[in-house]
């Protein structure tokens, strides 16, 4: 219960997010409508173009029928709902109902079904125009005869989704025992894709609870639609209240933002790993050979005696090395079990699926976002407007938090007049430049100097691997390393750049940057250390290779000797004692799980340590210390959003780069995630207090899901290189045997598909025909970035052209501004 | 449709569901803290008044700037002294609510900015709200200069009939293309 509870109320905020990008947007396009009956269709289209994924939804919804709308529908609003916040509160969306939908989608189809086929019967029964569109036309000749006012409501109710029209032909029909079955069997339905819908159909029904309030309506036929709207809203009640609602109220939004962020990373993981469990894991666990059966799925003799020990274990060796947490133990059986699963090619599939899913989520999200925020051209148009009317967040309770906003605004306000009036100052200009100069320098050194030092401690513990005797730092050497150096060195970054001498916002902007040049230097040169090893290990494969062949034919001499007849064919030799090749992809699984493990202790000991401790000291110990320690020097930790922020996508990009060699670490992330976002809730309210700039990042949110994309294409390359050009290992994997992991698909178009897909193929790959489509696309890129200048020109130029009209003629402002 | 004894009716309930943006649990939460704030006497009167000094002391108003201004514009009382029935209450919390309207937050924050109810913010308006959000110590008010440069700024941004004041559709228009009004304009019980 509780746990369910918990899911339930970790909604709210992303939910009251969502229907915030859904409210500006739907009101938008209210605004836009207002002007009459005539011109609803173009708005409903504009609406379309406008609204995105959503806006296309239901712009289609008019010409189809009902029950394709009610298939289609789902699809368009989960894709809808797959947008991502990224803005602190603008936010939300997509996936934090993740772990819910899959109970729900059942009972959600069968409802809406049940739902549809009881609204058609009404339709039938009260008029003969069949879906929407009589739907439509049906309401418009009630709203004539009404009433002429009700044209704004009108357009909302176009705009809503299938199951608001449903509920309004039901109303037409009109038997309250009609709706409350209806409404009934829509208090069930709650899938995903439901919730994205129903979130804005809840923003349907306000906008016209709004337009109801504002105009006068005869008040039987308010009621009506009001309470049909009003059952839907209240199916929202307790998605409003929550988790974020603490956390908002002591901190204001920013922190919200993080954890919308985080909600939205662990809905992703958790698709990812839905697809890798279900797609690759599963199968070779229920149809594969079981444990023992062949070499690659059993520990080898030496290693038997210390395969279960804890220490072995922890390091990720033993029987974890081989079990399906790793890509070594996957059979290249091309299929399995009854069904006939082709495993390998499923794991190659759902390898590049995991790319091409989070990069469609990504871009997405980012794209809403870059429609929510409404370009950034507008920016500066109001800059000091806004700071004036919109900066006070009212969600903030707390008289500390107060304070520290109005020193922000203060300062901001400062800030904002200075700059307005700032001419460059001279004084100094030199040694300013000096200065930069030198701070720059000494940054490159020190991220140089890291990168060595990761090169060189897993030089280190390549060395180490051949010994046996190692002390837990020896083992673990390299993790610490690279966490350590993940801690310290942004701190570091910070003290240089007090050289700098910059504005606030650009010093933040270069301190970001360092931060992410820091983790982007230290795992590459961590890969290609790692590479490094991989090439080694080749070698070694190579060697191997030869030395079991020939060990299984000298095992097969000896068994015809002793059995004194060379006809006999030999049992296979015990999958133990084969000699088996290093299987250099396990190896770096190993490495990436590890890497992530450690990743997670250190950071969950720095904010126990970090945050708590130091909240605990300085509470305790500030009765009999010398100075104030609160006020102080330790006092206690600011919630560092955007160190938090990098550091979830880089750990997302070290999980994108591991799922390959190891499909069991999507699994850990996930699991990290969700811990994390308790943890981390519970650390911010107990120990940190709110920050003195208060960090306005609804603008930065774009920012941080373009260094998410980045950090997806750089983890991309690695698995890339790895599938096209490194041979697969000879013993081990699902493709082991081949020469190129992706010769799999080549056998799978050779084998399973017809003959002519194959001629198809082959015609597709032709250079002849991918240089040109390669043209053609730049053509396209060139084309519709020269359009959108043209949009561009032409929206400025309107702008001035309005401006204009409204300071000659006055009366108009009111109409047009 | 009023309030019968400390309980809401069915009825009444409905009603107002229809007639805000909040959700049953909304308001039934908006009525349960509303009557904490009434006398024990009060608690079973229909219309029962709660004057603003305790109203602003809901722990969601009491670091606001704007909670004298808040109370006074939703409020119904012929004496203007900023008093609140549940219904005007029921309003604060729907203006402010997350499913409200950019229109209807809008209109509401014109008239909490407009301090001197005169349906425009001219510059003693703009000046108080400056003050209001640079807080009460004196260090942080702004001197005087940087408060007219300031309010200069602001007029050139969003007068756009160049009268000196912004009137309604002005400041919808600024707020229109603010990302971030929406959702800092917020109040959850």
């Amino acid at each position: 219960m509780g746990n369910s509870q918990r899911n339930s109320r970790i909604l709210p905020l992303t939910a009251a997010a969502h229907l915030h990008q859904v409210g500006i947007e739907i009101d938008g396009d209210l605004s836009e409508s207002d002007d009459g009956g005539t011109q609803r269709r173009p708005n409903r289209r504009q609406a379309g173009g406008r609204g995105g994924a959503k806006g296309r939804g239901r712009g289609k919804k008019p010409a189809s029928d009902d029950e394709d709308e009610e298939d289609e529908a789902p699809r368009g609003r989960r894709g809808a709902n797959r947008k991502k916040p990224a803005k602190k509160r603008g936010g939300d969306d997509e996936d934090e109902s993740e772990d819910e939908p899959p109970k729900r989608k059942r009972g959600g189809a069968a409802n809406k079904k049940k739902g549809g086929k009881a609204q058609d019967s009404d339709d039938d029964d009260s008029d003969v125009g069949k879906g929407k569109k009589g739907g439509k036309e049906r309401r418009r000749k009630r709203r004539l005869r009404g009433d002429g006012k009700g044209k704004g409501k009108d357009k909302g109710k176009d705009k809503d989704d299938d199951k608001d029209k449903k509920k309004k032909k039901k109303k037409k029909g009109d038997s309250s025992s009609d709706s409350s079955s209806n409404s009934s069997e829509e208090e069930e339905s709650m899938s995903e894709g439901e919730m994205a819908r129903l979130m804005e159909e809840v923003e349907e029904k306000k906008k016209l609870i709004a337009n109801i309030r504002n105009k006068p309506w005869r008040m039987q036929r308010r009621l009506k639609h009001l309470k049909e709207a009003q059952e839907f809203v209240d199916k929202f009640e307790g998605v409003f209240f929550g988790k974020g609602k603490a956390g908002s109220g002591h901190f204001g939004s920013s922190v919200a933002s993080y954890f919308i962020f985080l909600r939205w990373m662990y809905g992703m993981n958790l698709v990812l790993f839905g697809f890798t469990f279900g797609l690759v894991v599963i199968p070779e666990v229920l149809m594969g050979l079981p444990y023992g059966s062949i070499p690659r799925k059993t520990v080898p003799r030496a290693e038997q005696d210390t395969a279960q020990d804890y220490s072995v274990l922890m390091d990720f060796n033993g029987y974890c090395k081989y079990s399906v947490l790793f890509y070594g133990y996957y059979n290249n059986q091309r299929t399995i079990g009854v069904l006939k699963f082709r495993l390998p090619l499923s794991y190659l599939m759902v390898s590049i699926g995991t790319f091409g899913y989070s990069l469609m989520l990504v871009i997405r999200t980012m794209a809403k976002n870059a429609d929510v925020g409404g370009g950034d051209g507008e920016d500066s148009d109001f800059t000091f407007a806004w700071k004036m009317f919109t900066s006070w967040d009212y969600l903030i309770g707390n008289a500390e938090t107060a304070d520290n906003k109005y020193a922000s605004i203060t300062t901001s306000f400062k800030e904002s007049i200075v700059d307005e009036q700032e001419n460059q100052k001279d004084e100094n200009i030199h040694l300013r430049r000096f200065l930069r100069v030198l701070a720059n320098f000494l940054i490159t050194c020190s991220l140089g100097g890291s990168g060595y030092l990761i090169y060189f401690v897993v030089k280190r513990s390549q060395e180490f691997a051949t010994r046996d005797d190692l002390s837990w730092y020896e083992k673990n050497e390299m993790e610490i390393v690279m966490s350590l150096l993940g801690l310290v060195c942004p701190p570091l970054f910070e003290t240089i750049a007090e050289l700098e001498d910059y504005h606030p916002r650009i010093a933040l902007k270069w301190q970001l940057g360092r931060i992410f040049a820091l983790f982007l230097g230290n795992l590459y040169t961590f890969l290609f250390a790692l590479f490094d090893e991989v090439n080694t290990k080749l070698e070694e494969e190579q060697a191997i290779k030869n030395a079991s062949i020939w060990a299984m034919k000298e095992y097969y001499a000896n068994y015809s000797r002793l059995m004194n007849d060379s006809e006999a064919t030999p049992p296979p030799m015990d999958p133990a004692d084969v000699i088996r090749g290093p299987c250099w992809e396990t190896a770096v699984g190993i490495e990436f799980v590890k890497l992530t493990v450690s990743d997670i202790q250190v950071s969950y000991l720095t904010i126990l340590i970090g945050d708590f401790a130091r909240a605990v000291i300085v509470r305790f110990l500030n009765y009999c210390w010398c100075w104030d320690l609160e006020a102080g020097f330790p006092s206690y930790a600011e919630f560092d959003i955007s160190g938090n922020v990098l550091g979830l996508v880089f750990n997302q990009g070290m999980i994108w780069m591991g799922a390959f060699y190891a499909p069991g670490l999507v699994g850990i992330n996930v699991l990290r995630l969700l811990s994390s976002m308790y943890y981390q809730c519970w650390a911010v309210m107990a120990t940190n207090v709110p920050h003195e700039r208060v960090f306005k990042a609804s603008k930065s949110n774009n920012f941080y899901m373009g260094l998410l994309l980045l950090v997806l294409f750089l983890s991309l390359l690695p698995v890339v290189y790895t599938i096209m050009t490194l041979p697969p290992s000879f013993d081990c994997g699902p493709f082991s045997g081949k020469d190129k992991m992706f010769d799999v698909v080549m056998e799978t178009i050779d084998l399973d598909l017809p003959a002519f897909m194959g001629t198809l193929f082959s015609y597709a790959a032709n250079p002849g025909l991918i240089i040109p489509a390669v043209l053609l696309m730049v053509l396209a890129i060139y084309y519709l970035n020269s359009v959108s200048e043209a949009y561009q020109n032409s929206n400025m130029e309107l702008k001035k052209k309005m401006k204009m009209v409204c300071r000659k003629s006055p009366q108009f402002s009111l109409h047009m501004c | 449709m009023g309030t019968t004894a400390s309980q809401l009716s069915k009825e009444s309930l409905s009603e107002y569901q229809e007639l805000t943006f909040l959700t049953k649990q909304e308001i039934l939460l908006a009525h349960k803290r509303f009557t904490e704030l009434l006398e024990k006497h009060e608690k079973d009167q229909i219309d029962a008044r709660v004057p603003m000094n305790k109203i602003i002391t809901l722990p969601e108003l009491k670091s606001n700037p704007f909670k004298e201004r808040i109370c006074h514009v939703f409020s119904t009382s012929e004496q203007k002294d900023g008093s609140l029935t549940f219904e005007d209450f029921l309003d604060l919390l729907s203006a402010f609510s997350d499913s409200a309207t950019l229109e209807i937050k809008s209109h509401y924050a014109f008239r909490i900015f407009d301090f001197d109810d005169d349906g425009t913010l001219d510059c003693a308006d703009l000046e108080k709200l400056v003050n209001c959000l640079t807080g009460e110590t004196n260090d942080a008010k702004l001197s005087s200069t940087e408060m007219k440069q300031l309010i200069s700024n602001i007029l050139e941004e969003s007068d756009i009939d160049k009268d000196g004041t912004v009137n309604l559709s002005e400041f919808q228009h600024v707020i229109s293309r603010s990302p971030d009004f929406v959702s800092s304009f917020k109040i959850v019980l």
